[in-house]
């Protein structure tokens, strides 16, 4: 699914009403500027002898934060900015704020802005918070008389009474960034924007700012919203619009787009475990290890290993040893379609695919294989002998397939390990924590393990479902 | 351009209230506070007073005695004039974090720092009138009416000055380096530690103390403050005054040229 080729709102202004939007950016892009190591040690005076002055304050060499980006908010509206790192959001929010120009394009707010981008920035530390107030609200755009007027509100809602008149560089930055947030939020602006000040504060403070925010909401203000915070967006935002890159990728029902973006985050981390699997064998093939030394190190099968075995087994990083009378020479994992990947939902069916080969044929061997979470603690561990498969024959190429029907695992990064040894322990290929895949989970549960389950309730409860 | 410049009265209360925490903040946390601002003048005063006196007594023209009272009328507005120049020129850089993060009009910072050495000058002022008074200098109401115009000439030269040394330190962080330098050199070529009747009217000294602009703001104070007679000076001043006033309008210019760039590069 494509989410860009759905026609939304966000990208059309609304048909309904022919009132003008709170927030409307045309085609708008931000060059920045970046100058090479000569350009930024150049001093006043190799400007001057070179006559390079005005040449110098040129962009030489540029780099493309947004690019040919519009997009409209009608008034009232609650607009969610999401996307990865560097992919422009915060250079939006400048220009929306009007702090920094658009190099092309245009960009158009109505009504006062007030931008949450730092909090507190320009606070004096020397003196008092309650003279910060003032001047931080007059730079705000209040006047005095305003600033006075909201002044024990906004001290109220950043819970300051008692350290007000202490100067501000005595404040923990906990109580500095709630008494920016206070002032800034108390500017009643018609257009408020966000970039991610939510993170400050505890629980108690970010949900009284989430209320401030609904407030606006219902008051019918316009707000731009730039977080990590994909719920917030799900749960907050009327649209959202999703940047990568520098342009919009998508734009429109807030669901819709995180879903979008979450797939899109998956495949990176897909083509990065890849990558990183890759390397970890790579390395592993060229160190050189004994067969006898790490023969403790198997899967549980063995009763004389398991006893001293485990210690070992949770200290032991990734590697390959054995014999390599029987070698394993690929590992893939595929999820339902078939299609090998990294990345799996819980609850998914997952294969592991090990193909082997025997050069000479072998009848004592057991195919095992021993899953673990970040932390090193095995998950499961199990074998063809465990599952009292005797073994008869390998000879030449053969297929393995480990098939689990459903991956009942929370959320998190998971390692593999894959081995082919005898049944006494000795071990023929055995690679350790080499193949890496991550499962992927809206909930939010913890710990390794996930039971299918369903919450039921008899007598007199209810619940909501706060996903609506 | 003009239209940026129109929007300037409408920050009179942020700058009003910026100048007073730059007030308040310098001498918070030291236990004689705010009389720093008096204290200083006038201990650099008795200084100078005792080395004139005491130290090197009769080391320079009659008419300009007492030599340290003659020096100081100089000296108090050349501090004025040469700490803002300092000051703003690292001012947009120290405030980078309101640039880039605030919706904020870049200009109010000069202009903060030029407006609160002012106030330090008046404090000043306060010193150097009671000196006036002990030392029975004359002091004619004619006289003082040119005061406020010469302030008001040196006020606009600074503003113009801080303008343009704060847009272009954004860019040529070099200057901070090269300015305290040079403000000495400037000083020095100032009729301020010597009475520039020192040299004849048409000796090329006097040619190049001419071109210097703040030569006619200090020889107008002297001739208010400490000389006796009419202010014989008024005609260069008026000249500068309109030179000030272009000058502004130029350090502006290029402050709003360079405006779009600060939030980038401090």
């Amino acid at each position: 699914m494509d989410p860009s080729s759905a026609p939304s709102s966000v990208l059309r202004p609304p048909a309904s009403s022919g009132a003008r939007p709170a927030i409307e950016v045309a085609r708008a892009s931000k060059i920045y500027r970046r100058f090479t190591h000569r350009k930024q040690f150049a001093t006043l005076k190799s400007a001057l002898l070179t006559r390079s002055l005005i040449k110098n304050l040129r962009a030489d060499e540029t780099f493309t934060a947004l690019n040919d980006v519009s997009l409209t908010v009608p008034k009232g509206r609650t607009l969610g900015v999401i996307g990865r790192n560097g992919s422009g959001k915060s250079t939006l929010l400048k220009l929306v704020a009007g702090i920094t120009k658009p190099s092309t394009g245009s960009v158009r707010v109505d009504g006062r802005v007030s931008a949450l981008i730092e909090l507190g920035a320009g606070f004096h530390p020397e003196i008092s918070g309650r003279e910060n107030v003032f001047i931080n609200g007059i730079m705000l755009g209040l006047t005095k008389r305003e600033v006075a007027r909201r002044f024990d509100e906004i001290v109220e809602f950043a819970e300051m009474q008692e350290f007000i008149d202490a100067p501000v560089k005595t404040y923990s930055s906990g109580m500095y960034m709630r008494l920016g947030f206070a002032v800034a939020i108390h500017v009643d602006p018609e257009v408020l924007l966000v970039d991610e000040v939510l993170a400050v504060g505890d629980e108690g403070f970010t949900h009284k700012c989430l209320d401030k925010f609904a407030e606006f909401k219902r008051r019918g203000k316009t707000i731009l919203l730039v977080t990590h915070s994909l719920g917030l967006v799900e749960r907050f935002c009327d649209e959202a619009l999703w940047l990568d890159a520098g342009r919009i990728k998508g734009s429109g029902d807030p669901k819709r787009i995180v879903g979008a973006y979450l797939t899109d985050i998956e495949q990176r981390e897909e083509h990065e475990l890849a990558v990183g699997d890759a390397k970890a064998r790579e390395s592993a093939s060229a160190a050189i290890v004994s067969p006898d030394e790490p023969a403790s190190a198997v899967l549980p099968d063995n009763p004389v290993e398991t006893a001293t075995g485990p210690a070992d087994m949770f200290r032991a990083t990734e590697g390959r040893w054995g014999s390599r009378e029987v070698e394993i020479t690929e590992v893939t994992l595929a999820g339902a379609d078939g299609q090998a990947g990294h990345v799996f939902h819980s609850g998914d069916p997952m294969d592991v695919r090990i193909r082997m080969r025997a050069p000479l044929a072998v009848d004592d061997f057991v195919v095992g294989i021993g899953i673990f979470n970040a932390e090193g603690v095995c998950c499961y561990g199990t074998n063809t002998s465990i599952a009292e498969l005797v073994a008869e024959r390998l000879n030449g190429d053969a297929e393995a397939t480990f098939a689990i029907a459903s991956l009942d695992l929370v959320e998190g990064t998971y390692k593999l390990d894959v081995a082919i040894h005898k049944l006494d322990g000795y071990p023929y290929d055995y690679h350790r924590l080499l193949y890496t895949f991550r499962v992927k989970s809206r909930a939010k549960d913890v710990g390794i393990y996930r039971p299918r389950h369903e919450w039921r309730f008899s007598g007199d409860v209810k619940f909501k479902d706060a996903r609506r | 351009m003009l239209h940026n410049l129109a929007q300037l009265p409408r920050y009179r209360g942020l700058i009003q209230s910026l100048v007073a925490r730059e007030l308040k903040a310098r001498y918070r946390g030291s236990v004689l506070g705010f009389f720093w601002s008096f204290i200083n003048p006038l201990l650099l005063l008795l200084v100078y007073t005792f080395v004139f006196t005491f130290v090197m007594p009769g080391s320079n023209d009659v008419r300009v005695r007492p030599y340290a009272l003659f020096m100081f009328c100089g000296i108090l507005p050349w501090t004025w004039f040469s700490t803002s120049l300092l000051e703003s020129s690292g001012v947009l850089i120290a405030g980078g974090n309101l640039i880039k993060k605030v919706l904020f009009p870049a200009e109010v910072l000069p202009i903060v720092t030029v407006l609160a050495n002012m106030i330090h000058f008046f404090f000043g002022l306060v010193i150097l009138a009671g000196f006036l008074v002990y030392y029975r200098r004359p002091l004619h109401l004619s006289e003082l009416a040119v005061f406020p115009l010469v302030v008001l000439i040196q006020l606009v030269l600074t503003t113009g000055f801080a303008l343009l040394l704060s847009a272009l330190t954004v860019h040529f962080r070099d200057i901070r380096d090269i300015l305290s330098n040079l403000m000495t050199f400037w000083f020095f070529g100032t009729p301020i530690i010597y009475p520039y009747f020192l040299f004849g009217d048409a000796t090329w000294q006097a040619k190049i103390l001419r071109l210097n602009p703040f030569t006619h703001l200090a020889i107008t104070y002297q001739e208010i403050l400490f000389f006796e007679g009419p202010v014989g000076h008024l005609k260069w001043l008026l000249v500068l005054g309109a030179l000030s006033i272009a000058f502004f309008l130029f350090g502006y210019w290029v402050f709003d040229r360079l405006r779009d760039s600060f939030a980038e590069e401090v």
